[in-house]
């Protein structure tokens, strides 16, 4: 009798309790440094809008554009960048180092249309390309949308007038 | 002169995205959402163009500026076209982006074999 419970005992030490086993897990997690990951983000954020930039002054100076003109073709490149470098696999390796870095831009929506349309490429291009490319995106299109409805109807009924 | 503030205003801008990913535990979607939301309410304030003109595609890059196209369009057609631009206008000036993303990544689709 006093031999079983002894067993007993030991196969409890065995077993963790959840918050024991949470505690744990976090002393073997890797150290996340928010520092170190918002040098990240800045760094290639930054360095994301001074391409963009260089390609804008590309249009102004040579087709002699405006800067305002200038500004959407200059999205659609980085667009256009953004879907090669995803279709090669790059761009992916390239948001695992920079996190928010690469997801802000404009170039982080592409992927996430592209990454999506090549991911479901095999349930068919209806249900599958057609019907996934928005699933991360589309949160974006409709709170945008919904906010810039709103935008509008308080200027609306300030009566500024519009811009 | 303007890189320079392209990069610090861009960088800043995803420093503020990679904050809301680890300090409020965002997930990337909720992060962007509120990113556009952002860029919306600013313009909304009249105050996203002098940014642009400010720090050029560090303003017009990240996603902010999606937000502040949206709502530009519809103040645009609002001033032209009255109540109805409120309706009518919002997706004017963000057509290239939208169309170049949604043509580029069916392209892609169709002839890249997915990786990884």
């Amino acid at each position: 009798m006093a031999t079983k419970s002894k067993g007993a005992q030991r196969f409890k030490k065995m077993s963790m309790s959840p918050k024991e086993y949470q505690s744990f897990a976090k002393t073997k997690e890797p150290p996340r440094s928010i520092f170190a990951n918002c040098v990240k983000a800045f760094v290639v954020g930054g360095a994301i809008c001074v391409l963009g930039q260089a390609i804008q002054e590309l249009f102004v100076h040579l087709m002699g554009m405006s800067n305002e003109q200038a500004s959407n073709p200059t999205v659609a490149v980085l667009i256009l960048l953004s879907v090669i470098l995803t279709s090669l696999g790059v761009y992916d390796k390239l948001a695992q180092w920079a996190g928010a870095g690469s997801a802000v831009p404009v170039t982080g929506f592409a992927n996430s249309m592209c990454s999506a349309a090549l991911e479901h490429r095999s349930e068919g291009l209806v249900l599958g390309v057609g019907g996934n490319m928005f699933k991360l995106a589309g949160a974006v299109i409709v709170y945008g949308t919904v906010a810039a409805f709103f935008v509008g109807i308080v200027h609306l009924i300030l009566g500024t007038g519009g811009q | 002169m303007i890189f320079l503030w392209a990069f610090l205003v861009g960088g800043a801008i995803c420093v503020l995205g990679q904050l809301m990913f680890d300090v409020m535990k965002l997930t990337p979607a909720h992060t962007m959402a509120t990113l556009v939301v952002i860029g919306a309410i600013v313009d909304g304030f009249d105050l996203y163009e002098p940014l642009v003109k400010f720090a050029g595609a560090g303003a017009t890059v990240p996603i902010t500026s999606f937000g502040n196209a949206l709502v530009h369009g519809a103040l645009t057609e609002l001033h032209s076209q009255g109540w109805i631009g409120v309706i009518s206008g919002i997706f004017k000036v963000t057509s290239a982006g939208i169309s170049a993303a949604i043509i580029f990544s069916f392209l892609a689709a169709l002839v890249v074999r997915p990786k990884g």
